[in-house]
């Protein structure tokens, strides 16, 4: 027996790292973005379908575009006996049936398949709809995904499903996962299969509200975390206080500082401009490979 | 001719419900024979698309019109499909819209609303 087993470096290199907070605007995506950035090769997907940003700082080459879509059922009237069957089943009440004719409301569909599982006389059969679309592209050695999801549309989730079946984890890749802002499904897909959460931290009292939002969140996926307290100034941090009440391991503390405001506000990335971001966020990866790699021995 | 109105309670002495879709009753009067039948409004409750389920049940009961405060533009649909006319109240109690209705004096709803989303969920 070996003193360490092959899967355990495999793990450790191969990490997918997720980036989350209870509000929008805390920095996950400068959190996420250098993290990646200062791994030199991985891969960054952001998952913020709703108001994705992290292409503005990694400015991809060679975009690749998938249109993302997501099955809804299409009638033949002229196969429908009007037994409702399909009707009833909806829950969410997108299907009506008004003078022999079945009316189906497509933005109020959940893509469940039922009513089509359900039709005794197979009038429903199913066609696509787009929703949205992914971007792939390269900046330096990192690979950039954007999930994007068409003004208007209910759910991003198919479109996580996707970024993240696409990203399974290559060897010696770090991942990072920018998350939507909030605890609610679309954040729950996005750290689903994560090896570590890291959760982005205001020091306000309004950022410990939303910290403990996710700090309920990741407890109940039972994912291994540390906190991240960003736009730190000098005097009492609630966000700090928080953690240490918690017992929660806090993984860097990112300055409310200036400089970094005028890089991050010119789209710059700050790990490739700033000397003293660069030693903060190579500082903060190292942490959290560590954190990692005492998860997993201790967890085998 | 057979009326629907969203009722807060089962009786003629109810008022009209401010809301279509999520009223707790509907009254269904059939302005020739007087006869008044009220219903649960199975859509109530649901999460979304509460509108289509109502209207559905209008549609159900073979209503000619309904006559409503606001509608959204779902249900409206389902009702335009079924050639059922929605006409707006203008009084609170449900009476004396009936008595407007039979009159004459109540007018189409125009204002048609884009629903009250958002509470849907992922």
């Amino acid at each position: 027996m070996k003193f360490m087993p092959d899967f355990m470096d495999r793990l450790v290199i191969n990490m997918r790292i997720a980036v989350l907070s209870g509000k929008g605007g805390t920095g996950k995506t400068l959190v996420s973005v250098n993290l990646a950035a200062a791994a030199q090769t991985s891969t960054y997907i952001d998952c913020d379908v709703e108001e994705p940003n992290g292409y503005l700082f990694f400015k991809p080459e060679d975009v690749q575009e998938e249109e993302i879509t997501v099955k809804i059922p299409k009638v033949d009237n002229k196969l429908c006996n009007g037994c409702r069957k399909c009707v009833d089943f909806c829950k969410f009440n997108a299907l009506a049936y008004v003078k022999d004719k079945l009316i189906a409301f497509e933005e109020l569909c959940h893509s469940c398949g039922g009513c089509i599982i359900f039709c005794p006389e197979k009038a429903l059969t199913e066609k696509e709809r787009i929703i949205g679309k992914i971007q792939k592209g390269t900046s330096d050695q990192v690979t950039v995904y954007t999930g994007i999801l068409n003004t208007g549309e209910a759910s991003g989730i198919p479109i996580i499903k996707k970024l993240l079946d696409k990203n399974k984890p290559e060897a010696d890749k770090f991942t990072f996962i920018d998350c939507p802002p909030g605890s609610a499904c679309i954040v729950m897909e996005s750290i689903k299969d994560a090896d570590y959460c890291i959760l982005v931290a205001e020091p306000t009292l309004f950022g410990v509200h939303n910290l403990n939002m996710v700090y309920e969140l990741v407890k109940l996926f039972t994912k291994p975390f540390g906190v991240v307290l960003n736009k730190c100034l000098d005097g009492e941090n609630p966000a700090e206080k928080f953690c240490l009440e918690k017992g929660i391991k806090i993984l860097s503390r990112i300055p409310f500082d200036n400089e970094l405001g005028i890089l991050n506000a010119n789209a710059e990335i700050a790990v490739k401009e700033s000397g003293k971001y660069r030693d903060i966020f190579a500082c903060l990866l190292e942490t959290v490979q560590k954190e990692v790699l005492h998860e997993t021995t201790s967890n085998t | 001719m057979k009326i629907a109105i969203p009722v807060d309670e089962k009786n003629m002495e109810a008022n009209v419900n401010v809301s279509f879709a999520r009223a707790p009753y509907f009254l269904i009067y059939d302005t020739e024979t007087k006869e008044t039948i009220f219903l649960d409004n199975s859509a109530a409750a649901s999460t979304g698309g509460a509108g289509i389920k109502a209207a559905q049940t209008i549609v159900d009961n073979k209503a000619d019109a309904l006559l409503t405060p606001r509608c959204g533009e779902k249900a409206a649909e389902v009702l335009k499909s079924a050639d059922i006319k929605i006409y707006k109240t203008t009084f609170a109690s449900v009476k004396d819209n009936i008595d407007a209705f039979i009159a004459r004096k109540l007018s189409i709803l125009d204002e048609i609303h884009a629903g009250f989303h958002g509470q849907v969920g992922n």
